[in-house]
């Protein structure tokens, strides 16, 4: 539930200010028209009292009671209701008290000519604070919104990406323990050293944390061990390319942001074609301070249609990287012939921001 | 070894799987087996179609995980699928599928045991294995008692809910296989027991009925409109009213789609109307 504005002091003290003046303008106002001051005055606090009552009802009611956005000129029948309620309260207390001591003969008689503008000026007060509050409680309400939002926005990230390196591992996994359960009758020695790879792969999955940054060398290393078990699975049919320029080795990388994309590569490119095919990967430094790289895969156009934008199964780590950089256009695809390229670039500066 | 009864090589198989190690490992436990022989080995499902048009194998071992098309995808392209038992890793709707149908299926990997208890109710199941003379004259009544063919259908449309299958739908045309995004689908349309499926690369038959479709397409985006059409929400341009209580609807290609009264409402509720 929101506060309520007038809940908090430096609005309280506008309010006051705000109302001090106005009771000020009144009494000038009165004295103008000929009335006494001490008649004057006790219109004006009287009149300027109720307003402020009504207003401190308006702006605090509000908050349990919002109108909708299509219902917003609820609001003007709310004013113009309670400017009249307000009215009718002045007359009823001043006519009375101030009717003999009037510095013009009848009381009575001014209230009644000058009815019609202050109910103009109630209804202007009325109004303001009625519009002031329903915008303060929309923003907070929107701001409570956004926050809900970004909480379930995190949330469902952190799901997601929990989903993509499931989606693949589990079969990844229960394949590649068929692969090796195949070979340990022929291959004993092959079957062995497939179990080393595969444990290499599983313990740097678990290893990996989201938080600290790792060198580019030990990523591609790592990869590579993927790569080679899916060489044993899939036989002569896999090839790789892994080119990395000079002085790339040493960047560094959010942990687990290539290999999704790997994964995608292998799963578009080797899963779903049926004649050989070569996985590209390569790093470079582009200007600007970021490490570019591009994984090239083919792909069979029967089956699968890259989309424009961001195809295939890439939207994940697009989000993933707006996340960490608040940047959209991080990653690119690029569809040529039957290759599909991602791209990705990862700034190195913001990085050693973090780290610091 | 001498076994009278048995002779070597009755029963024709054939692996499908895009792993070559995962069909070795298949070919290794059959090796037991002397009256199992293997024709054919494939890696992928349009080799998969070739192989079983020309061997008509009694037994299929089929991965569901392949290039091109899957092993579900593919028995649905063979009339009259063999005896299956599939080998799977990893597959969620598959699993789902054959549990509901009560389908045999190998959980790879597994072991020399696991297999033999699945070959073994097969081969128990199917009656012509123990008496080979009546083999011969039963050859219509074999298909219908081999356990895996008998609930192919129901087991299809089941898997045919996974997300791979949910965005495509795959035919036979001539001798080719054609993969068909949903997206590109006009409409579907009853022709006797297929089904007529219009694409702006011109129409395609598959044995299939109009309310399998009705059941595997997604209803935000098919409508049944008629007995006889199901159509692409997406193509819709106009519906104009036709005879008393029906109306027709005008597709982008042009195509007029009739709507029955019942079908109206669904396609308003869809269209958000």
């Amino acid at each position: 539930m929101a506060k309520a504005p007038l809940a908090t002091g430096k609005f309280l003290l506008i309010f006051i200010s705000w109302w001090a003046i106005w009771a000020f303008l009144q009494v000038s106002l009165l004295i103008g028209f000929g009335l006494a001051p001490t008649t004057a005055l006790s219109d004006s606090l009287v009149s300027n009292t109720l307003v402020a009552l009504c207003c401190g009802f308006i702006s605090n009611n509000m908050q349990y009671y919002l109108p909708k956005k299509e219902r917003y000129w609820y609001i003007l029948f709310i004013s113009l209701g309670l400017s009249a309620i307000i009215l009718l309260a002045c007359k009823a207390i001043l006519v009375p008290l101030l009717s003999e001591k009037a510095g013009i003969t009848d009381y009575a008689q001014f209230f009644s000519r000058s009815w019609a503008v202050r109910y103009d000026i109630v209804f202007l007060q009325v109004g303001c604070m009625s519009i002031l509050s329903v915008l303060w409680y929309s923003s907070e309400e929107e701001q409570e919104n956004r926050q809900r939002r970004n909480d379930a926005e995190r949330l469902s990230k952190e799901a997601e990406l929990f989903k993509l390196r499931q989606q693949l591992a589990p079969h990844f996994l229960f394949n590649s323990l068929n692969s090796i359960s195949a070979l340990i009758g022929s291959q004993p020695e092959q079957a062995r050293k497939m179990i080393q790879q595969l444990s290499d792969f599983l313990r740097g999955n678990l290893k990996k944390e989201d938080q600290q940054w790792v060198p580019l060398s030990e990523e591609l290393q790592y990869l590579e061990l993927y790569l080679d078990i899916e060489k044993v699975r899939f036989g002569h049919r896999l090839s790789t390319e892994i080119a990395c320029e000079e002085g790339c080795l040493g960047l560094r990388l959010p942990p687990m942001l290539l290999q999704p994309i790997v994964e995608n590569a292998i799963k578009f490119g080797l899963y779903d074609t049926t004649d050989a095919v070569t996985i590209t990967i390569r790093a470079r430094k582009i200007e600007g301070g970021y490490v570019r790289i591009d994984v090239v895969n083919p792909f069979d156009p029967e089956t699968s249609r890259p989309k424009k934008g961001t195809g295939f199964g890439l939207t994940s780590i697009q989000r993933r990287l707006y996340l960490l950089f608040a940047r959209p256009d991080l990653l690119e695809t690029h569809v040529e012939n039957n290759l599909f390229t991602t791209t990705v670039k990862i700034p190195q500066q913001s990085q050693q921001l973090q780290q610091s | 070894m001498t076994n009278a009864n048995i002779p070597p090589a009755s029963i024709k198989a054939i692996i499908i799987d895009d792993e070559p190690l995962a069909r070795m490992i298949v070919r290794e436990y059959l090796e037991t087996y002397p009256e199992v022989s293997i024709v054919q080995e494939c890696s992928d499902g349009f080799e998969g179609i070739k192989a079983i048009q020309q061997h008509h194998p009694d037994l299929l071992f089929l991965d569901i995980q392949m290039p091109k098309i899957n092993g579900f995808e593919m028995l649905e392209l063979v009339e009259e699928p063999p005896a299956v038992i599939f080998t799977t890793a990893f597959d969620e709707y598959a699993i789902k599928a054959f549990e509901n149908h009560a389908v045999d299926y190998l959980l790879k990997p597994f072991n020399k045991e696991r297999f033999d208890k699945a070959l073994r109710k097969w081969m128990d199941g199917r009656p012509v294995a123990a008496t080979r003379a009546a083999a011969a004259s039963s050859a219509t009544a074999d298909a219908e008692t081999l356990p895996a063919a008998g609930s192919t259908e129901g087991l299809l449309e089941t898997a045919a809910q996974s997300p791979t299958q949910q965005h495509r739908i795959v035919v036979k045309t001539g001798g080719k296989i054609k993969i068909i995004p949903l997206e590109d689908i006009h409409f579907l349309e009853a022709a006797d027991d297929y089904v007529k499926i219009h694409t702006h690369q011109g129409a395609f038959l598959k044995n299939r009925t109009m309310s399998y479709f009705e059941r595997a397409l997604d209803p935000t985006l098919f409508v049944r409109t008629h007995r006889s059409y199901i159509l692409n929400i997406q193509q819709v341009t106009r519906i104009d009213p036709y005879e008393k209580d029906s109306h027709l609807c005008i597709l982008q290609s042009g195509a007029q789609v009739p709507v029955s009264k019942a079908g109206y409402v669904k396609l308003k509720t869809v269209l958000g109307l």
